[in-house]
Protein backbone atom coordinates (compact mmCIF):
# COMPACT_ATOMS: atom_id res chain seq x y z
CA UNK A 1 0.00 0.00 0.00
CA UNK A 2 1.33 3.42 -1.11
CA UNK A 3 1.88 6.09 1.40
CA UNK A 4 -0.57 8.06 0.23
CA UNK A 5 -3.25 5.61 1.00
CA UNK A 6 -2.16 4.77 4.06
CA UNK A 7 -2.12 8.53 4.65
CA UNK A 8 -5.65 9.11 3.19
CA UNK A 9 -6.54 6.32 5.39
CA UNK A 10 -5.47 7.79 8.31
CA UNK A 11 -6.82 10.76 7.71
CA UNK A 12 -10.25 9.34 6.82
CA UNK A 13 -10.34 7.06 10.28
CA UNK A 14 -9.23 10.17 12.28
CA UNK A 15 -12.17 12.29 10.81
CA UNK A 16 -14.76 9.30 11.26
CA UNK A 17 -13.19 8.84 15.07
CA UNK A 18 -13.17 12.77 15.37
CA UNK A 19 -16.66 12.95 14.01
CA UNK A 20 -18.28 9.68 16.42
CA UNK A 21 -16.28 11.49 19.87
CA UNK A 22 -18.12 14.83 18.43
CA UNK A 23 -21.62 13.42 17.60
CA UNK A 24 -20.68 11.70 21.60
CA UNK A 25 -20.26 14.77 23.42
CA UNK A 26 -22.97 16.68 21.71
CA UNK A 27 -25.25 13.88 22.67
CA UNK A 28 -24.27 13.87 26.43
CA UNK A 29 -24.62 17.97 26.16
CA UNK A 30 -28.30 17.28 24.57
CA UNK A 31 -28.64 15.27 27.66
CA UNK A 32 -27.51 16.37 30.59
CA UNK A 33 -29.60 18.18 32.84
CA UNK A 34 -28.02 20.36 35.02
CA UNK A 35 -29.59 20.16 38.26
CA UNK A 36 -30.50 16.84 40.31
CA UNK A 37 -33.95 15.63 39.44
CA UNK A 38 -36.48 16.11 42.66
CA UNK A 39 -39.26 13.47 42.73
CA UNK A 40 -42.44 14.74 44.28
CA UNK A 41 -43.63 12.07 46.81
CA UNK A 42 -46.52 11.16 44.68
CA UNK A 43 -49.94 8.63 44.50
CA UNK A 44 -51.07 7.52 41.42
CA UNK A 45 -53.65 10.86 41.17
CA UNK A 46 -51.63 13.36 44.16
CA UNK A 47 -48.83 14.15 44.34
CA UNK A 48 -46.70 16.85 46.71
CA UNK A 49 -43.94 19.89 45.85
CA UNK A 50 -42.16 21.56 48.66
CA UNK A 51 -40.42 24.87 47.38
CA UNK A 52 -38.40 27.34 48.54
CA UNK A 53 -37.18 31.10 47.53
CA UNK A 54 -34.48 32.51 48.96
CA UNK A 55 -32.69 35.68 48.16
CA UNK A 56 -29.66 34.42 48.07
CA UNK A 57 -28.15 31.45 47.59
CA UNK A 58 -24.99 32.54 49.93
CA UNK A 59 -22.61 29.97 48.42
CA UNK A 60 -20.76 29.31 44.93
CA UNK A 61 -19.99 30.82 42.09
CA UNK A 62 -22.69 33.14 42.69
CA UNK A 63 -23.48 33.43 46.13
CA UNK A 64 -25.76 36.35 45.57
CA UNK A 65 -28.05 35.22 42.74
CA UNK A 66 -32.23 34.53 44.10
CA UNK A 67 -33.19 30.73 43.61
CA UNK A 68 -35.74 28.27 44.35
CA UNK A 69 -35.07 25.14 46.30
CA UNK A 70 -37.12 22.37 46.21
CA UNK A 71 -37.39 19.35 48.41
CA UNK A 72 -36.20 15.56 47.80
CA UNK A 73 -36.74 13.37 50.52
CA UNK A 74 -36.64 15.44 53.27
CA UNK A 75 -33.53 17.22 51.86
CA UNK A 76 -33.63 20.59 50.36
CA UNK A 77 -31.86 20.34 47.25
CA UNK A 78 -30.61 22.87 44.59
CA UNK A 79 -32.72 22.16 41.73
CA UNK A 80 -35.36 23.01 40.06
CA UNK A 81 -36.16 20.05 37.79
CA UNK A 82 -39.28 18.55 38.72
CA UNK A 83 -40.86 15.11 38.35
CA UNK A 84 -44.82 14.79 39.03
CA UNK A 85 -47.43 12.14 37.79
CA UNK A 86 -49.65 13.19 35.03
CA UNK A 87 -53.49 13.89 35.21
CA UNK A 88 -52.85 14.24 39.00
CA UNK A 89 -53.42 16.81 41.81
CA UNK A 90 -50.45 18.47 42.66
CA UNK A 91 -50.20 20.01 45.91
CA UNK A 92 -47.35 22.79 46.17
CA UNK A 93 -45.95 24.44 49.53
CA UNK A 94 -43.28 27.46 49.06
CA UNK A 95 -41.82 28.97 51.42
CA UNK A 96 -40.87 32.52 50.30
CA UNK A 97 -37.91 33.91 52.21
CA UNK A 98 -37.43 36.71 49.81
CA UNK A 99 -38.35 39.83 50.35
CA UNK A 100 -41.39 42.25 48.35
CA UNK A 101 -40.19 43.54 45.06
CA UNK A 102 -43.26 43.93 42.86
CA UNK A 103 -44.43 43.21 40.11
CA UNK A 104 -43.36 44.05 36.69
CA UNK A 105 -46.85 43.36 35.30
CA UNK A 106 -49.25 43.47 37.88
CA UNK A 107 -51.81 41.04 36.13
CA UNK A 108 -49.67 38.30 37.51
CA UNK A 109 -50.90 39.35 41.27
CA UNK A 110 -53.80 36.87 40.79
CA UNK A 111 -53.58 33.45 40.96
CA UNK A 112 -54.88 31.55 38.08
CA UNK A 113 -54.85 27.66 36.76
CA UNK A 114 -54.99 26.41 40.99
CA UNK A 115 -57.90 24.78 41.85
CA UNK A 116 -60.82 26.69 43.27
CA UNK A 117 -58.35 30.00 42.06
CA UNK A 118 -57.61 30.44 46.11
CA UNK A 119 -53.79 30.13 47.38
CA UNK A 120 -53.85 30.04 51.17
CA UNK A 121 -50.97 32.74 52.76
CA UNK A 122 -49.98 31.88 55.75
CA UNK A 123 -53.48 29.78 56.26
CA UNK A 124 -55.68 32.61 55.03
CA UNK A 125 -57.30 32.15 51.38
CA UNK A 126 -56.52 34.61 49.27
CA UNK A 127 -57.83 35.27 45.68
CA UNK A 128 -55.67 38.13 44.84
CA UNK A 129 -52.05 39.52 46.31
CA UNK A 130 -51.24 43.24 46.29
CA UNK A 131 -49.05 43.04 43.34
CA UNK A 132 -46.49 45.45 45.54
CA UNK A 133 -45.99 43.09 47.86
CA UNK A 134 -45.05 40.20 45.58
CA UNK A 135 -41.36 38.70 45.82
CA UNK A 136 -41.69 36.12 42.89
CA UNK A 137 -44.22 33.74 41.33
CA UNK A 138 -44.43 30.45 40.89
CA UNK A 139 -45.93 30.06 36.93
CA UNK A 140 -45.80 27.61 34.41
CA UNK A 141 -47.34 29.38 31.07
CA UNK A 142 -48.36 26.00 29.18
CA UNK A 143 -50.38 25.03 32.09
CA UNK A 144 -51.91 28.06 32.96
CA UNK A 145 -50.32 28.05 35.87
CA UNK A 146 -49.23 30.70 37.87
CA UNK A 147 -49.04 31.80 41.55
CA UNK A 148 -47.70 34.94 43.17
CA UNK A 149 -45.63 34.19 46.23
CA UNK A 150 -45.50 37.54 49.13
CA UNK A 151 -42.47 38.50 49.97
CA UNK A 152 -41.44 38.98 53.63
CA UNK A 153 -41.63 42.42 55.00
CA UNK A 154 -38.14 44.84 54.82
CA UNK A 155 -38.42 45.14 58.44
CA UNK A 156 -39.17 41.22 59.16
CA UNK A 157 -37.20 39.81 62.33
CA UNK A 158 -34.47 37.07 61.50
CA UNK A 159 -34.38 36.71 57.68
CA UNK A 160 -32.52 34.04 56.41
CA UNK A 161 -28.51 34.79 55.14
CA UNK A 162 -28.01 31.57 53.47
CA UNK A 163 -29.77 28.73 51.74
CA UNK A 164 -31.17 26.45 52.45
CA UNK A 165 -33.31 28.48 54.71
CA UNK A 166 -35.02 26.97 57.91
CA UNK A 167 -38.10 27.44 58.72
CA UNK A 168 -36.97 29.36 62.05
CA UNK A 169 -36.27 32.87 59.85
CA UNK A 170 -38.74 34.78 58.52
CA UNK A 171 -41.34 33.24 55.63
CA UNK A 172 -44.67 33.22 54.37
CA UNK A 173 -45.93 29.98 53.38
CA UNK A 174 -47.74 29.71 50.10
CA UNK A 175 -49.84 26.83 49.73
CA UNK A 176 -52.01 26.06 46.44
CA UNK A 177 -52.67 22.95 44.42
CA UNK A 178 -52.86 22.50 40.74
CA UNK A 179 -54.01 19.60 38.02
CA UNK A 180 -51.79 17.70 35.53
CA UNK A 181 -52.78 16.59 31.97
CA UNK A 182 -51.11 14.53 29.48
CA UNK A 183 -47.24 13.66 29.66
CA UNK A 184 -44.69 16.40 28.87
CA UNK A 185 -41.84 18.75 29.59
CA UNK A 186 -43.55 22.07 30.73
CA UNK A 187 -41.55 24.98 31.84
CA UNK A 188 -42.05 27.25 35.00
CA UNK A 189 -40.50 30.19 35.81
CA UNK A 190 -40.50 33.28 38.11
CA UNK A 191 -42.22 36.58 36.54
CA UNK A 192 -40.26 38.75 39.09
CA UNK A 193 -37.53 40.52 37.75
CA UNK A 194 -34.44 40.86 39.53
CA UNK A 195 -34.26 44.87 40.04
CA UNK A 196 -37.92 45.14 39.25
CA UNK A 197 -37.51 49.00 39.23
CA UNK A 198 -35.66 49.30 35.94
CA UNK A 199 -36.10 47.71 32.46
CA UNK A 200 -33.52 45.23 32.70
CA UNK A 201 -33.28 42.60 35.49
CA UNK A 202 -34.06 39.14 33.63
CA UNK A 203 -30.15 38.15 33.71
CA UNK A 204 -28.61 35.93 35.47
CA UNK A 205 -30.38 33.54 37.77
CA UNK A 206 -33.71 34.83 35.71
CA UNK A 207 -32.23 33.31 32.91
CA UNK A 208 -30.74 30.25 34.38
CA UNK A 209 -32.32 27.00 35.06
CA UNK A 210 -31.58 25.64 38.66
CA UNK A 211 -32.47 29.31 40.15
CA UNK A 212 -35.18 30.82 38.81
CA UNK A 213 -36.33 28.68 35.61
CA UNK A 214 -37.08 24.62 35.87
CA UNK A 215 -38.67 22.14 34.15
CA UNK A 216 -41.29 20.13 35.24
CA UNK A 217 -41.38 16.77 34.31
CA UNK A 218 -44.56 15.37 33.61
CA UNK A 219 -45.07 11.32 33.35
CA UNK B 1 -27.47 42.73 -36.40
CA UNK B 2 -26.89 39.52 -38.94
CA UNK B 3 -23.99 38.19 -37.20
CA UNK B 4 -25.15 39.07 -33.70
CA UNK B 5 -28.46 37.05 -34.36
CA UNK B 6 -26.38 34.19 -35.54
CA UNK B 7 -24.68 34.26 -32.53
CA UNK B 8 -27.82 34.51 -30.35
CA UNK B 9 -29.38 31.42 -32.55
CA UNK B 10 -28.72 28.45 -29.95
CA UNK B 11 -27.58 25.59 -31.67
CA UNK B 12 -30.11 22.32 -32.42
CA UNK B 13 -30.08 20.97 -28.70
CA UNK B 14 -29.99 24.09 -26.83
CA UNK B 15 -33.17 24.63 -29.29
CA UNK B 16 -34.94 21.72 -27.87
CA UNK B 17 -34.15 22.35 -24.70
CA UNK B 18 -35.53 25.78 -24.89
CA UNK B 19 -38.70 24.41 -26.64
CA UNK B 20 -39.28 21.78 -23.69
CA UNK B 21 -38.46 24.67 -21.36
CA UNK B 22 -40.92 26.98 -22.69
CA UNK B 23 -43.94 24.24 -22.96
CA UNK B 24 -43.42 23.05 -19.39
CA UNK B 25 -43.39 26.58 -18.37
CA UNK B 26 -46.24 27.69 -19.90
CA UNK B 27 -48.28 24.84 -18.72
CA UNK B 28 -46.29 24.38 -15.11
CA UNK B 29 -46.73 28.47 -13.93
CA UNK B 30 -50.80 28.72 -14.16
CA UNK B 31 -51.03 25.23 -12.34
CA UNK B 32 -48.69 26.41 -9.62
CA UNK B 33 -50.61 29.79 -9.11
CA UNK B 34 -53.88 28.35 -9.39
CA UNK B 35 -53.46 24.94 -6.82
CA UNK B 36 -50.05 25.43 -4.94
CA UNK B 37 -50.53 28.97 -4.43
CA UNK B 38 -53.79 28.38 -2.16
CA UNK B 39 -51.94 25.93 0.04
CA UNK B 40 -49.15 28.47 0.31
CA UNK B 41 -48.68 30.50 3.93
CA UNK B 42 -49.67 31.99 6.01
CA UNK B 43 -53.22 31.06 4.34
CA UNK B 44 -56.24 33.22 3.86
CA UNK B 45 -57.81 33.54 7.19
CA UNK B 46 -57.36 37.14 7.44
CA UNK B 47 -57.04 40.24 4.80
CA UNK B 48 -53.07 40.32 5.84
CA UNK B 49 -52.83 36.64 5.45
CA UNK B 50 -54.73 36.63 2.61
CA UNK B 51 -52.47 39.30 1.01
CA UNK B 52 -49.17 37.92 1.91
CA UNK B 53 -50.60 34.52 0.48
CA UNK B 54 -50.61 36.39 -3.03
CA UNK B 55 -47.07 38.05 -2.43
CA UNK B 56 -46.49 34.57 -2.00
CA UNK B 57 -48.18 33.07 -5.22
CA UNK B 58 -46.35 35.37 -7.29
CA UNK B 59 -43.04 34.59 -6.33
CA UNK B 60 -43.85 31.18 -6.56
CA UNK B 61 -45.39 31.45 -9.57
CA UNK B 62 -42.56 33.89 -10.77
CA UNK B 63 -39.91 31.09 -10.12
CA UNK B 64 -41.21 27.90 -11.96
CA UNK B 65 -39.73 28.83 -15.10
CA UNK B 66 -36.03 29.00 -13.43
CA UNK B 67 -36.69 25.48 -11.86
CA UNK B 68 -37.83 24.00 -14.48
CA UNK B 69 -34.81 25.22 -16.61
CA UNK B 70 -32.79 24.01 -14.06
CA UNK B 71 -34.46 20.50 -14.03
CA UNK B 72 -34.79 20.63 -17.74
CA UNK B 73 -31.29 21.36 -18.37
CA UNK B 74 -30.14 18.60 -15.63
CA UNK B 75 -32.45 15.75 -16.78
CA UNK B 76 -31.12 17.07 -20.47
CA UNK B 77 -27.96 16.52 -19.80
CA UNK B 78 -28.42 13.12 -18.07
CA UNK B 79 -30.52 11.65 -21.00
CA UNK B 80 -28.99 13.39 -24.00
CA UNK B 81 -24.85 13.81 -22.64
CA UNK B 82 -23.88 10.56 -21.12
CA UNK B 83 -21.37 9.08 -22.52
CA UNK B 84 -21.51 5.32 -22.80
CA UNK B 85 -19.11 3.75 -20.26
CA UNK B 86 -16.74 2.32 -22.78
CA UNK B 87 -16.16 5.50 -24.78
CA UNK B 88 -12.59 7.04 -24.57
CA UNK B 89 -13.58 9.88 -22.36
CA UNK B 90 -11.08 12.85 -23.58
CA UNK B 91 -11.03 16.16 -22.72
CA UNK B 92 -14.15 18.52 -24.03
CA UNK B 93 -13.88 21.30 -26.71
CA UNK B 94 -12.85 24.84 -24.69
CA UNK B 95 -15.52 26.88 -23.06
CA UNK B 96 -14.92 30.59 -24.29
CA UNK B 97 -17.73 33.59 -23.13
CA UNK B 98 -20.66 34.40 -24.86
CA UNK B 99 -21.05 38.04 -24.26
CA UNK B 100 -25.04 37.73 -26.03
CA UNK B 101 -25.45 35.01 -23.46
CA UNK B 102 -23.98 37.27 -20.56
CA UNK B 103 -25.84 40.49 -21.57
CA UNK B 104 -28.95 38.71 -21.94
CA UNK B 105 -28.48 36.80 -18.42
CA UNK B 106 -27.94 40.21 -16.35
CA UNK B 107 -30.92 41.92 -18.80
CA UNK B 108 -33.17 39.43 -17.14
CA UNK B 109 -32.13 39.10 -13.98
CA UNK B 110 -31.68 42.96 -13.31
CA UNK B 111 -35.55 42.57 -14.97
CA UNK B 112 -36.45 40.33 -12.40
CA UNK B 113 -34.93 42.23 -9.39
CA UNK B 114 -36.16 45.64 -10.51
CA UNK B 115 -39.80 44.10 -10.52
CA UNK B 116 -39.90 42.17 -7.39
CA UNK B 117 -38.67 45.81 -5.72
CA UNK B 118 -40.61 47.94 -7.54
CA UNK B 119 -43.71 45.14 -6.76
CA UNK B 120 -42.35 44.77 -3.05
CA UNK B 121 -42.51 48.18 -2.39
CA UNK B 122 -45.80 48.51 -3.67
CA UNK B 123 -46.98 45.69 -1.41
CA UNK B 124 -45.84 47.59 1.61
CA UNK B 125 -48.18 50.48 1.29
CA UNK B 126 -51.02 48.01 1.48
CA UNK B 127 -54.44 50.45 1.91
CA UNK B 128 -57.34 49.04 2.64
CA UNK B 129 -56.06 45.23 3.75
CA UNK B 130 -53.21 46.68 6.23
CA UNK B 131 -49.59 45.06 5.78
CA UNK B 132 -49.80 42.33 8.63
CA UNK B 133 -46.72 43.95 9.66
CA UNK B 134 -46.02 46.39 12.69
CA UNK B 135 -46.39 50.15 11.32
CA UNK B 136 -44.73 52.01 13.66
CA UNK B 137 -46.58 53.93 16.45
CA UNK B 138 -47.92 56.39 14.19
CA UNK B 139 -48.78 54.78 10.65
CA UNK B 140 -48.92 56.39 7.56
CA UNK B 141 -52.32 58.01 6.35
CA UNK B 142 -51.96 55.61 2.87
CA UNK B 143 -51.34 52.52 5.03
CA UNK B 144 -54.56 52.81 7.47
CA UNK B 145 -57.50 50.79 6.78
CA UNK B 146 -60.68 53.03 6.28
CA UNK B 147 -62.24 51.54 9.40
CA UNK B 148 -59.26 51.87 11.61
CA UNK B 149 -61.32 54.96 13.51
CA UNK B 150 -63.33 51.95 14.30
CA UNK B 151 -61.32 49.44 15.40
CA UNK B 152 -60.81 46.85 17.87
CA UNK B 153 -58.02 48.17 19.84
CA UNK B 154 -56.09 44.92 21.49
CA UNK B 155 -52.86 45.87 23.38
CA UNK B 156 -50.01 43.24 22.93
CA UNK B 157 -47.61 43.26 25.50
CA UNK B 158 -44.70 41.17 25.08
CA UNK B 159 -42.93 40.02 28.26
CA UNK B 160 -40.09 37.11 29.37
CA UNK B 161 -41.95 34.50 28.84
CA UNK B 162 -45.49 35.11 27.97
CA UNK B 163 -48.09 37.56 25.56
CA UNK B 164 -50.83 39.06 27.79
CA UNK B 165 -53.55 40.99 26.03
CA UNK B 166 -55.58 44.30 26.85
CA UNK B 167 -59.01 45.66 25.33
CA UNK B 168 -58.96 49.07 26.21
CA UNK B 169 -62.76 48.91 25.00
CA UNK B 170 -63.57 46.54 27.77
CA UNK B 171 -62.67 48.32 30.75
CA UNK B 172 -58.80 47.93 30.18
CA UNK B 173 -58.95 43.79 31.04
CA UNK B 174 -56.34 42.61 30.87
CA UNK B 175 -56.38 38.64 29.73
CA UNK B 176 -53.72 36.42 28.63
CA UNK B 177 -56.04 34.85 25.88
CA UNK B 178 -56.32 36.30 22.53
CA UNK B 179 -59.79 36.25 21.23
CA UNK B 180 -61.09 38.14 17.78
CA UNK B 181 -64.42 38.80 16.45
CA UNK B 182 -64.62 37.79 12.85
CA UNK B 183 -65.00 40.38 10.37
CA UNK B 184 -64.13 43.45 12.05
CA UNK B 185 -61.41 45.29 11.67
CA UNK B 186 -58.47 44.95 14.58
CA UNK B 187 -55.44 47.50 15.36
CA UNK B 188 -52.84 45.62 17.52
CA UNK B 189 -50.87 47.74 19.67
CA UNK B 190 -47.96 46.03 20.01
CA UNK B 191 -45.13 46.52 22.95
CA UNK B 192 -42.91 45.20 25.48
CA UNK B 193 -42.26 45.43 29.28
CA UNK B 194 -38.78 43.63 29.32
CA UNK B 195 -36.41 43.24 25.82
CA UNK B 196 -37.45 43.67 22.62
CA UNK B 197 -40.11 40.30 21.49
CA UNK B 198 -41.85 39.94 18.05
CA UNK B 199 -45.69 39.46 17.87
CA UNK B 200 -46.24 36.69 15.44
CA UNK B 201 -49.91 35.67 14.60
CA UNK B 202 -48.97 33.35 12.04
CA UNK B 203 -52.44 32.72 10.52
CA UNK B 204 -53.75 36.11 10.63
CA UNK B 205 -50.38 37.50 8.68
CA UNK B 206 -49.21 39.60 11.22
CA UNK B 207 -45.44 40.13 12.80
CA UNK B 208 -44.88 42.97 14.98
CA UNK B 209 -41.79 44.09 16.88
CA UNK B 210 -42.74 44.69 20.93
CA UNK B 211 -40.55 46.94 22.03
CA UNK B 212 -40.38 48.50 25.42
CA UNK B 213 -41.33 52.30 25.73
CA UNK B 214 -42.45 52.08 22.13
CA UNK B 215 -45.71 51.33 20.81
CA UNK B 216 -46.53 49.48 17.29
CA UNK B 217 -49.37 49.36 15.50
CA UNK B 218 -50.57 46.62 13.05
CA UNK B 219 -54.08 46.30 11.91
CA UNK B 220 -55.72 43.22 10.42
CA UNK B 221 -59.03 42.01 9.69
CA UNK B 222 -59.73 38.20 10.46
CA UNK B 223 -61.96 36.76 7.84
CA UNK B 224 -62.24 33.23 8.68
CA UNK B 225 -63.40 31.53 12.46
CA UNK B 226 -60.88 29.03 14.17
CA UNK B 227 -57.93 29.30 15.67
CA UNK B 228 -54.34 30.65 15.08
CA UNK B 229 -51.17 30.11 16.71
CA UNK B 230 -49.10 32.80 18.06
CA UNK B 231 -45.09 32.99 18.46
CA UNK B 232 -42.64 35.28 19.53
CA UNK B 233 -40.60 35.81 16.28
CA UNK B 234 -37.55 37.39 18.05
CA UNK B 235 -35.16 35.52 20.64
CA UNK B 236 -35.69 36.94 23.99
CA UNK B 237 -34.06 34.61 26.37
CA UNK B 238 -33.81 31.17 27.77
CA UNK B 239 -37.99 30.05 27.04
CA UNK B 240 -37.90 32.18 24.07
CA UNK B 241 -39.08 28.31 22.07
CA UNK B 242 -41.82 28.46 24.73
CA UNK B 243 -43.29 31.95 24.30
CA UNK B 244 -45.95 30.43 21.82
CA UNK B 245 -49.79 30.06 22.54
CA UNK B 246 -53.32 29.90 20.40
CA UNK B 247 -55.69 32.37 19.48
CA UNK B 248 -59.15 32.22 18.74
CA UNK B 249 -61.42 34.13 16.00
CA UNK B 250 -64.91 33.99 17.34
CA UNK B 251 -68.65 35.48 16.16
CA UNK B 252 -69.13 38.14 17.65
CA UNK B 253 -71.89 37.24 19.76
CA UNK B 254 -69.18 34.64 20.98
CA UNK B 255 -66.70 37.60 21.44
CA UNK B 256 -69.36 39.32 24.02
CA UNK B 257 -69.62 37.05 25.80
CA UNK B 258 -66.12 35.49 26.27
CA UNK B 259 -65.02 39.33 26.54
CA UNK B 260 -67.40 39.63 29.64
CA UNK B 261 -66.15 35.93 30.91
CA UNK B 262 -62.72 37.52 31.06
CA UNK B 263 -64.00 40.82 33.00
CA UNK B 264 -65.53 38.84 35.77
CA UNK B 265 -62.93 36.22 35.69
CA UNK B 266 -60.06 38.77 36.04
CA UNK B 267 -62.03 41.80 38.55
CA UNK B 268 -60.01 40.68 41.59
CA UNK B 269 -56.80 41.91 39.94
CA UNK B 270 -58.28 44.83 37.74
CA UNK B 271 -58.11 47.73 40.69
CA UNK B 272 -54.21 47.11 40.33
CA UNK B 273 -53.91 47.08 36.57
CA UNK B 274 -52.11 50.42 35.60
CA UNK B 275 -54.15 52.34 33.39
CA UNK B 276 -54.36 52.32 29.82
CA UNK B 277 -51.44 53.41 28.33
CA UNK B 278 -49.22 53.26 25.01
CA UNK B 279 -46.67 51.79 26.92
CA UNK B 280 -45.47 50.40 30.40
CA UNK B 281 -42.26 51.60 31.86
CA UNK B 282 -41.34 49.45 35.55
CA UNK B 283 -42.17 51.72 38.59
CA UNK B 284 -38.93 53.22 39.28
CA UNK B 285 -39.94 52.80 43.45
CA UNK B 286 -39.64 49.09 43.05
CA UNK B 287 -36.61 48.06 44.50
CA UNK B 288 -33.69 45.60 43.42
CA UNK B 289 -34.91 42.22 44.54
Amino acid sequence: MSHRKVGALLATGLIVVGGVLFGLYISLFLQSEPTPNVIAPASAREANLKLQTVAQIGHGPTPDWVSYYSMHDGHWMHSTILHVPAHALIHVTVYEYDGQSGLRNPLWGQPRGIVGGVMDVNGKPLRVLNPALTAHTFSIPSLGVSVPLEGVGDNAPHQCAVAPCSLATAHNTITFSFRTGKPGEYQWQCFVPCAAGTIYGFGGPMQTIGYMDGELDVA
Amino acid sequence: MKGFLDKMRPAPEMRRILIIWFVLSVIATPLVAIFVGPLLPPGAASDAAHGQQQDNTVMTALVTPIVIALLVYFVYSFISWRVPREADVGDGPPLRGSPSIMGTWVAVTVMIVIFLATWGSYELFPGETGAGGGQGPDPLAVATPAAAKTALRVQVIGQQWQWTFRYPSFGGVETTQLVLPVNRQVRFEVTSIDVVHSFWAIQLGVKADAVPDEANVAFVKPVKLGTFDIRCAELCGLWHGHMATHGQVVSMPAFQRWIAGQRRRWAPIQKYLPPMKRTYMPQPDYRAG
